[in-house]
């Protein structure tokens, strides 16, 4: 495959307690830009600045027209869906809900599909429901990795489950080792 | 023989003649628009009309002239709630509507009124407040269906929960409900609500300056712009406004970047509250105006 540019992360109920482990344990080397789509996100940058103290990179909320950068943590705003424009900049919409959900996980994997195609590696977490699960399909049909935590693993099995189904994944895996597969996958 | 375009080169034609068929059969221009969120909504018409590609759906716009508001629908963004973002409807309560009691007449204009939950939050807050008799908001949207839609003053019942929490959240002094009435699974508002509002065609991509309001409303329109757009449609909101008029945009959206953010200053910069500077900027302006 390319070497990423970018990794996406979805997941939903039990997702900030994974974001924890997983975001602690990436290289503060990672050149890609990490962006989370979580669905217990809420007012003005509250999951952003608890993420931070949890995260080997910096974690900002991302601001509309603002660039994707590399080495940086971006979180779609509670109540807003978070996209990419083609120049790699992020766009906010309040569209419809996708899956009950706004921010949506197959809005943001669409999208960044779109933007980066190959290069994007897609990762499903835990979590309640079905969003991600197209996204997670799109990202693997422009060529990009899918990663999902192991059902069996995860706080809540049916996102992670229903990424599987629809999607499938190149690496299905415990939440402890996705962290490491990136690093790996991302510095090399 | 030519080799065969990658997919995504092959959907920015189609999309763009798309785009071009909207504009020149039927005048609605979208060029400028921001292309992620118009690249996912016309995804989605396709889907919706069972056309199979964005080609198939230009050719329905071309031929069926019954078609383009079911286009236009799809493209605009009638989703919204009475009193979103309570804090800023607290704040124009606090901050604003002081300053609105010191004119004898009040203009508002609320751009992009969609379905009309926050124009009917707006009359709500300045009822309450005893200046809706001196008042008239002009509430103007480019989609016509959605300002029928808004004129009406029809929900469905569901919503009503979150909306007379966020009136509470608001600062509003009663309950929602005695704004309403409630039939089966929809509420209607009460029709005098509307008694100082105008419901107008208004597109701000061509439109220009047509009052001089003390306050302008826009809350997630500013979002689907690009750039170019967005600037133009600051400076048209700075033309409309009275010196020291206030500007409420949407909370994520912000001026911060715009040729015109010198024209302003933040009354609440977390919640997009800004007001018009009595002087004009040191700067020059950059002529987009």
């Amino acid at each position: 495959m390319e070497r990423p540019e970018a990794i996406v992360i979805g997941c939903s109920k039990g997702g900030f307690n994974a974001l924890k482990l997983l975001l602690d344990a990436l290289d503060p080397q990672l050149p890609q830009a990490v962006l989370v789509c979580c669905h217990t996100a809420s007012g003005a940058g509250v999951l952003a600045g608890l993420l931070a103290a949890h995260s080997a990179l910096p974690v900002i909320e991302a601001t509309e027209r603002q660039p994707a950068r590399p080495g940086v943590v971006h979180v779609a705003p509670g109540g807003y869906h978070l996209l990419l424009e083609h120049d790699r900049h992020f766009a906010l919409s309040v569209d419809e809900q996708v899956c009950f959900s706004r921010p949506s996980i197959d809005v943001l994997f669409d999208s960044a599909a779109d933007t980066y195609h190959a290069a994007l590696i897609g990762v499903v977490l835990t979590g309640a429901n079905r969003d991600g699960a197209h996204g997670l399909a799109q990202i693997r049909a422009h060529g990009g990795l899918a990663v999902v935590q192991e059902p069996a693993s995860a706080e809540a099995a049916a996102m992670p489950q229903a990424a599987l189904d629809i999607a499938g994944a190149d690496y299905c895996m415990p939440l402890e080792q996705i962290a490491p597969l990136l690093n790996r996958l991302c510095l090399t | 023989m030519p080799a065969p375009l990658p997919d995504a080169e092959l959907e920015q034609i189609e999309l763009d003649l798309f785009l071009q068929a909207l504009k020149r059969r039927h005048g609605h221009d979208f060029s400028e628009y921001a292309p992620a969120s118009l690249t996912r909504r016309v995804r989605q018409l396709v889907h919706t009309h069972h056309c199979g590609s964005i080609s198939a759906l230009t050719a329905r716009l071309l031929h069926e002239p019954d078609f383009v508001p079911l286009v236009i629908q799809g493209l605009s963004v009638p989703v919204s709630e009475m009193f979103r973002d309570p804090p800023v409807f607290r704040a124009l309560r606090q901050h604003v509507l002081p300053v609105l009691a010191s004119y004898p007449q009040i203009t508002i204009w609320q751009a992009g009124c969609a379905h009309g939950q926050e124009v009917y939050s707006l009359a709500i807050l300045l009822e309450e407040a005893g200046l809706y008799e001196r008042s008239h908001i002009f509430a103007t949207d480019f989609n016509a269906d959605a300002l029928q839609r808004a004129q009406e003053g029809i929900y469905p019942a569901r919503d009503a929960q979150l909306w007379s929490r966020n009136y509470l959240l608001a600062g509003g002094g009663q309950s929602l409900a005695s704004y309403y009435s409630a039939r089966y699974d929809f509420i209607k508002l009460n029709q005098r609500l509307r008694r100082h509002i105008t419901f107008a065609n208004h597109n701000l991509v061509t439109d220009k300056v047509f009052c001089e309001a003390h306050l302008v409303l826009c809350r997630n329109v500013l979002i689907y712009f690009s750039n170019p757009l967005q600037n133009r449609t600051l400076a048209l909101f700075r033309d409309s406004l009275v010196r020291g008029g206030h500007l409420c945009l949407g909370m994520r959206e912000s001026l911060d970047f715009a040729p015109t953010a010198g024209d302003f200053t933040a009354v609440d910069a977390a919640l997009r509250l800004y007001r018009r500077n009595s002087q004009p900027a040191l700067e020059e302006h950059d002529g987009t105006a």
